[in-house]
């Protein structure tokens, strides 16, 4: 289990990071969101990967750690709020410079 | 009273927001008033803070009366009130300029201005670095509405940068977080700093990594070198006022690298000891120099002013890296270098009002009206910002200097300092020759092209200059400077106090944890 949570960690980090550095803008706006759902998941395994334990300390022999938990429940609404600005954002954006690249300038340099 | 001290400047800013939000309708200038008036609210608790501190005491607040490190806790010690103080005492000039007319170009001005306020205070206040991530969050939103008010092209494309940038740096945040609960099992400042000291071996990495990540976020919000590009766009195309209230977010970076620096990675935390020290000094260096080149390549004012900020940046990381002394002398610096810029970017702005074609950018244009007190202004704001004495930049740069004492890099610090000084004072005679000397007589009917292509004015029309509001947050903001100055004695003494209450950790941990093993 701790292959495969790390698996999909590193590819949803290496994605999001491919997209983020991309001159588009919702490309990037793709990438941020991967990104968050990879420190999501790390967030989760930070707590250490156990199975069917309770998270509560004393009812069985190991516990499972619940705070991370409630540090990803935190992360997963603030990066929601951040992801719906950062699309009003690049709407915006697209409509004041005529186009939707990051830079606002087209491929021949100059801004429009 | 004094047992909710420490959460009232959090929740002063949060209620007048949320009262301006839920009451819409009201006129402008109630909400004005009723701004200026919260700001005047958060001086005097922040004021009264400082002095419940300033004996050396370490208030500690248990939200929900939970122990702990279970709970979340607020900490005020001299650090935090000095840094709540200079915050509140910026923000209450920088709501008055805005008074201006610039709150009536979107609907929310007042609301964002003062939840800034909330996640700045929160930020200096909280003692745990998850809290630490959720503020640094409610700040970063309420700035995105901040440096996008107003709208306009440019606005447009340095906010979008400047919001995919810090997004990302959240994530950094979530994963150093991450990193250090998993390796230390704590969240919770002073419990994170007993844990560092006794790490498990196999963790030792995975704590160090999530250490210098932590060092890369905060180095991000505080404009350190390699991340600190993003800084004079965003800073020069957002308003003065606005601009101004962000002199002090750089400042965040360096209070959260100094706080994680001195608790956590100090000298007694074993394997992990010194773990920002070989990156911080040549970094700050580089940003220093960096900051300065940029400031004498600047076309305008506002652009002048961000690469200035960059530059304090420098400084005050440099201060910050050379032990007690340095802390103290970088203590004493930050307010002066985050008023000083504050002051020219309401400057820049006061000038661009007056300059029909040109606006802020070095180019001639019709003499200004009332130009001798505008450049008297201009010139006692550059002797400031410059260092030159009698202000205050000086004293703490001598500070600084003296700091070095013994150090093995202390040629290379006066050189870089002193050259920097020097370049400084270049770009702003440069500026105000080029802003004050050239005039001309030309048509200001037809707007120089360059004006029209970079600035912002098209989307974003001068309001006709009324001067006295302007003259107050400008009056007021040099007052403080004098202040700091006449005041030297004191406020070292102060500076000093606060640094030596950063080398000794124990208070700190015992007033968080209490008597636990």
């Amino acid at each position: 289990m701790e292959a495969l949570i790390a698996l999909a960690i590193g590819t949803l980090t290496g994605c999001g990071v491919y997209l983020v550095l991309r001159a588009r803008s919702f490309p990037v706006v793709l990438g941020l969101t991967l990104l968050s759902y990879a420190v999501n998941l790390f967030l989760l395994a930070s707590g250490r990967l156990v199975i069917g334990q309770p998270p509560v300390i004393g009812m069985a022999a190991s516990h499972a750690d619940a705070l991370p938990q409630a540090l990803v429940l935190t992360a997963i609404v603030i990066g929601f709020a951040m992801t719906a600005f950062v699309i009003m954002l690049s709407l915006r954006a697209r409509a004041e410079l005529g186009n939707d690249h990051v830079d606002g300038k087209d491929e021949g340099g100059a801004p429009r | 009273m004094n047992l909710h001290l420490p959460i009232l400047p959090i929740l002063a800013p949060f209620l007048a927001g949320v009262l301006l939000l839920a009451l819409p309708d009201l006129p402008m200038p109630l909400r004005r008033r009723i701004a200026v008036l919260s700001a005047s609210i958060q001086i005097a608790i922040a004021a009264a803070l400082l002095a419940a501190v300033g004996g050396g005491e370490i208030l500690v607040y248990r939200l929900g009366d939970w122990p702990a490190p279970w709970g979340i806790v607020l900490v005020a010690d001299r650090l935090a009130a000095w840094m709540v103080l200079i915050t509140t005492l910026l923000a209450l000039f920088a709501v008055i300029y805005a008074g201006d007319g610039l709150d009536r170009r979107g609907r929310h001005f007042h609301v964002l201005f003062q939840m800034q306020m909330f996640g700045l205070a929160g930020a200096f206040l909280t003692g745990d670095l998850f809290n630490l991530f959720v503020f640094f969050e409610t700040l970063l939103i309420a700035s995105y509405g901040l440096l996008l008010h107003g709208g306009g092209r440019d606005r447009v494309r340095a906010g979008l940068h400047y919001v995919v940038l810090n997004l990302i740096g959240s994530t950094v945040f979530l994963f150093a977080a991450g990193l250090i609960y998993a390796s230390l099992g704590s969240l919770n400042l002073a419990d994170i700093a007993t844990r560092a000291a006794q790490v498990a071996p196999e963790n030792l990495g995975l704590a160090r990594a999530g250490g210098l990540l932590l060092l890369a976020v905060f180095a991000l919000k505080a404009a350190l070198l390699p991340l600190s590009l993003w800084l004079p766009a965003a800073y020069a195309h957002t308003s003065a006022p606005v601009a101004a209230l962000f002199a002090i977010m750089t400042k965040v970076g360096a209070y959260a690298i100094l706080r994680v620096d001195t608790l956590v990675f100090a000298g007694a935390a074993g394997a992990l000891a010194d773990l920002f020290t070989p990156w911080l000094l040549p970094l700050a260096l580089a940003t220093l120099s960096f900051g300065m080149l940029g400031a004498l390549a600047a076309q305008n004012l506002r652009r002048l002013a961000a690469w200035l900020v960059v530059a304090s940046v420098g400084t005050l990381l440099t201060a910050f890296s050379l032990g007690t002394e340095g802390i103290a002398a970088g203590l004493y610096y930050l307010p002066h270098g985050s008023i000083a810029a504050a002051l020219l970017f309401l400057l820049a702005e006061s000038f661009a009002r007056r300059r029909p074609v040109s606006a802020d950018f070095f180019t001639p244009d019709r003499d200004m009206p009332h130009h001798a007190l505008w450049g008297g202004l201009f010139f006692a704001s550059a002797v400031a910002i410059a260092g030159l004495p009698p202000l205050p930049g000086f004293v703490g740069k001598f500070l600084l200097l003296r700091a070095t004492h013994e150090h093995p890099a202390q040629m290379w610090i006066w050189g870089v300092i002193l050259l920097a000084a020097l370049v400084g004072v270049i770009a702003l005679a440069r500026a105000g020759s080029r802003l004050l000397f050239s005039v001309t007589t030309v048509d200001p009917g037809a707007p120089s092209p360059r004006a029209t292509a970079i600035d912002t004015r098209p989307e974003d029309p001068p309001d006709p200059p009324s001067g006295a509001r302007e003259l107050v947050a400008i009056l007021g903001l040099f007052g403080l400077l004098v202040a700091l100055a006449v005041a030297a004695g004191p406020a070292v003494d102060f500076a000093r106090a606060t640094a030596a209450q950063l080398g000794a950790r124990a208070p700190y941990i015992h007033a968080v944890l209490g008597d636990q093993p």
